[in-house]
């Protein structure tokens, strides 16, 4: 090694942006950062597409005619309580205890299925009364917004089942480690997602806001 | 049981369509052919189809983007010569279904397909090298991406077959692409395709992204990035911001036209204008996502041959990423006439009028880095020197169009038409020539022809001013887009001049492609030896050329900007070479990428024609390719380090530690040539 490079040499203790290229679970971490953050655009758009068009009802029931609060409270409730689920079964992961990740996520399944069962008999109950997403614009932002979400909690779920499938052929590779540690965000930003779902449709609906 | 789809889809009737569809089927066959007799399968299939490589998966981006060049432009040819033609009581010969069709194509093609992916393919070649890593972030991401982008590139030319394309204009405004008047498969085709290659785009941008932030090589803290690397970074972080606006947007307009929702249609409720909207807070950042880049590479240009540091690094990374943040505020400057209110325009309109102040900050720190450098005037030059001067032209009609009144005035005129492609062929297309001229020998082992290079440039210089200029003109006049006809006789001069020009482009493209077979023909006696042909600043230069699959054999320690070129002037060894080697971890290549794209052709296909069973195939193909990939275990090969050393060896001679005589030696007053050092071959053992 040349004297030169010797001198280029930098310190231990030096700034992070210097240090080189971060280890693959920081870099896989970060790129999956970065793709929620764009899913959460697509949130966004959906989301001013709904606040545009939530008056617009053609002569339609409106949300507050519409949306069943109780039903909402404990459709929420399964999706935060699976949320708490899937961070003791990260923690069981992190220790790399299967039995305890089993449970865990299988619980977490159990309260994603909850959820989707709940929204699907919601949905259901809409289009028997009528208020399918081709009644109105309010309807078609309603369905789609709405929709789009339970659309990822639906591909959550699968993926959780391919997850589950990895653990027991591959074992606690660092490979299906770090998946795991993709899928838990992504299963919290969905939760994230539905607080501003819960907000601004449903408690914006009752208080008069929009619809 | 095939949906819509039946014989009567494909246009038998219309001999230019199948004249054209003749055409390329032949071209096609005939490669088949030539590919099979020589052999070139087994080659093509593990060194490039199933490449992870980001420089391989960089020229294949860059590749794309030349052929679907050629089709994009064989539409704007007939545009030309249509409104050449069509002038009061003649008529032409492209009936408005047909010429409608075109320039929505071409529009579509130019953007999606030529501009993306060479500006794409450039970062992807370019990015990593410059920050002195060993490849992208998601190596097996990087193919899935370019092989999405080569589906959509797929399923529009498949619309020529098989069907119509949309007659929208390229961005497919509602209520004229919802059902009720567009009930063809056209703007199915364009919004699948663009769905297809929108993933792609969106999954490169993450990847790029990451590979920024988070892999350097060491000492490479963000202000000693090179530039492209931060108008990349800037590009990149808008990818990620603006594409899922797209991805809805179109999302919604699928859901109104699939499964009669109510979004953007002119009944029960639904807002069109909130789709222009939407599509242009993704469409004006995406004009900065395809100019962005190009900067960067001028930036590189003029630093390198002017052999002089950039004027102004860090208020050139400020004003990136000023406009960075400043592309989400403009969006509604493209539809002042929308009525939004005087206080609204007036905040649009001045919005970009700021914008311009960093763009105009760019300009003049390649301006006074050019000013007393001693300049050597290679193609790349050519092509930054004509920039320049057009890209001020177009930026000047842009803010012109900034005011709202005036805008009034000249909205959907052919004045708009000559100022987008004044900045837009100004800007990127001169930018991704002068990328490609630029880059070539470092991902090919030799320099292209210069005469023919320049010959290009002074077609497409001339060539440009001599077609938009006319329109400036005409559009002053009153001349609208999108006409395929014009009663004015008096219009048609002005028209002939711009064919002319049209004309003189078309030599210019037919140059590149001339340029390109001269060089490979001539390749022996143009190679690059040193790898470092330009006597350039950045990392990549400090490699073989072309570098290794590796890129680094060790990664280089970096210290200041401008790394290789304070490493030249320091006498320090271009590659610090160490006692041993060490064996390497490389992804390993994989058809994930190609499999992906093939079973999403499927998917869109069906979905355009309504085949759901042939759709449902298409996608648990596409998946069950995703879950066979995630199942591997065996991902990564292993490049010994003996491997590494014969390779090193075979370019390691003593003087690889040196720069390349010649230019290196005229520049004493900077003074490294007193310290340059010999160093021996210590490296090997």
């Amino acid at each position: 090694m040349s004297s030169g490079e010797e001198a280029l040499h930098g310190s231990a203790g030096m700034p992070l942006a210097l240090r080189g290229p971060a280890p693959p679970k920081v870099v896989a971490g970060f790129g999956f950062w970065l793709f929620l953050l764009s899913d959460i655009i697509v949130f966004a758009a959906l989301f001013a597409a709904y606040a545009v068009l939530s008056g617009s009802t053609a002569g339609g029931p409106s949300g507050a005619e519409l949306f069943d609060k109780s039903r909402v409270f404990l459709e929420t409730m399964c999706l935060l309580a699976s949320s708490v689920t899937c961070g003791f079964g990260s923690m069981a992961i992190f220790r790399s205890n299967a039995r305890a990740m089993y449970v865990w996520m299988g619980i977490t399944f159990l309260l994603g299925v909850c959820f989707l069962t709940i929204e699907g008999r919601e949905f259901a109950s809409m289009v028997a009364a009528g208020a399918g997403p081709s009644h109105s614009a309010f309807l078609s932002a309603f369905f789609a917004l709405v929709g789009t979400h339970g659309l990822h909690v639906s591909m959550g779920l699968i993926w959780l089942i391919v997850m589950l499938l990895q653990v027991k052929t591959l074992g606690f590779k660092p490979m299906v480690t770090r998946r795991f540690y993709c899928f838990s965000l992504f299963w919290h930003a969905l939760d994230i997602v539905w607080i501003g779902v819960f907000t601004i449709v449903y408690l914006g609906a009752n208080s008069g806001h929009a619809g | 049981m095939f949906g819509k789809l039946s014989w009567s889809a494909v246009p038998f009737d219309q001999p230019i369509i199948m004249g054209t569809c003749g055409t390329i089927v032949a071209v096609l066959l005939g490669l088949s052919i030539l590919i099979k007799a020589k052999g070139w399968w087994p080659y093509l299939w593990s060194e490039w189809i199933t490449s992870v490589d980001h420089k391989r998966i960089g020229v294949m981006y860059m590749s794309l983007g030349l052929v679907m060049l050629v089709r994009g432009f064989a539409d704007a040819i007939m545009m030309r010569s249509q409104l050449a033609l069509a002038a009061g009581h003649a008529l032409g010969y492209l009936p408005p279904e047909h010429y409608d069709q075109i320039f929505t194509a071409h529009g579509t093609i130019m953007i999606f397909f030529v501009a993306m992916p060479f500006v794409v393919g450039l970062m992807n070649f370019a990015v990593p090298l410059q920050l002195g890593v060993r490849d992208v972030a998601f190596p097996v991401l990087n193919s899935v991406s370019f092989w999405l982008t080569a589906a959509g590139v797929a399923l529009v030319n498949l619309s020529l077959f098989v069907g119509e394309f949309a007659r929208t204009g390229w961005l497919a405004y509602p209520p004229l692409s919802e059902l009720a008047y567009s009930p063809g498969v056209g703007v199915d085709y364009y919004l699948w395709s663009l769905q297809l290659s929108g993933v792609g785009t969106l999954l490169s941008g993450i990847n790029l992204t990451t590979t920024l932030l988070k892999l350097r090589a060491p000492g490479m803290g963000y202000l000693r990035m090179p530039i492209f690397c931060w108008t990349a970074l800037a590009s990149n972080l808008l990818i990620v911001a603006a594409f899922p606006v797209l991805t809805a947007t179109f999302g919604m307009l699928l859901l109104d036209r699939y499964c009669d929702f109510h979004f953007f249609t002119n009944e029960l409720g639904g807002n069109p204008m909130m789709y222009v909207n939407l599509i242009w807070i993704w469409g004006h950042p995406e004009v900065y996502i395809l100019i962005l880049p190009a900067f960067g590479v001028f930036s590189e240009v003029v630093a390198t041959f002017s052999g002089k540091p950039l004027f102004g690094y860090r208020s050139m990374v400020a004003a990136t990423m000023g406009i960075c943040i400043l592309s989400f505020l403009v969006w509604l400057h493209h539809f002042f006439t929308m009525g939004a209110g005087a206080n609204v325009n007036g905040f649009f309109g001045i919005m970009t009028m700021v914008i311009a102040v960093p763009t105009g900050v760019k300009v003049f720190n390649w301006l006074f880095t050019l000013y007393g450098g001693r300049v050597r005037f290679t193609v790349p030059i050519y092509w930054t020197l004509g920039f320049i001067v057009t890209f001020v032209i177009g930026g000047m009609t842009g803010v012109l169009m900034a005011i709202p009144p005036a805008d009034f005035v000249l909205h959907n005129s052919l004045f708009l038409i000559a100022h987008f492609h004044n900045v837009a062929i100004g800007g990127v297309v001169f930018g991704a020539m002068a990328g490609y001229t630029y880059w070539f020998p470092k991902a090919f082992g030799f320099k292209l022809n210069e005469r023919l290079g320049k010959a290009t440039f002074w077609c497409w210089f001339i060539g440009f001013y001599l077609a938009f200029m006319p329109l400036y003109a005409l559009g002053l006049m009153g001349a609208t887009r999108r006409m395929q006809h014009y009663p004015d006789t008096h219009w048609q001069p002005l028209m002939l001049v711009a064919l002319a020009g049209a004309v003189v482009i078309l030599i210019g493209i037919a140059l590149t492609v001339v340029q390109l077979a001269v060089s490979i023909r001539d390749r022996r006696a143009n190679r690059d030896e040193t790898g470092d042909p330009w006597n350039a600043r950045t990392l990549e230069w400090s490699m073989p050329s072309p570098p290794p699959v590796w890129n680094f054999s060790v990664l280089p320690r970096v210290a200041r900007t401008d790394a290789y070129w304070e490493m030249k002037k320091d006498g320090v060894p271009r590659r610090g070479l160490p006692v041993s080697f060490a064996a390497l971890h490389l992804p390993r290549n994989t058809p994930v990428g190609i499999f992906m794209a093939f079973f999403a052709v499927i998917l869109g296909f069906a979905l355009i024609w309504r085949i759901e069973w042939l759709a449902a195939a298409g996608l648990i193909g596409a998946i069950a390719v995703a879950l066979r990939e995630s199942w591997k275990t065996d991902r990564e090969e292993v490049v010994s380090a003996q491997q590494v050393a014969a390779f090193e060896r075979a370019h390691g001679t003593p003087e690889y530690y040196l720069a390349p005589a010649g230019d290196f030696d005229g520049s004493l007053e900077i003074g490294h040539d007193s310290r340059r050092v010999r160093v021996a071959t210590e490296g090997e053992s």
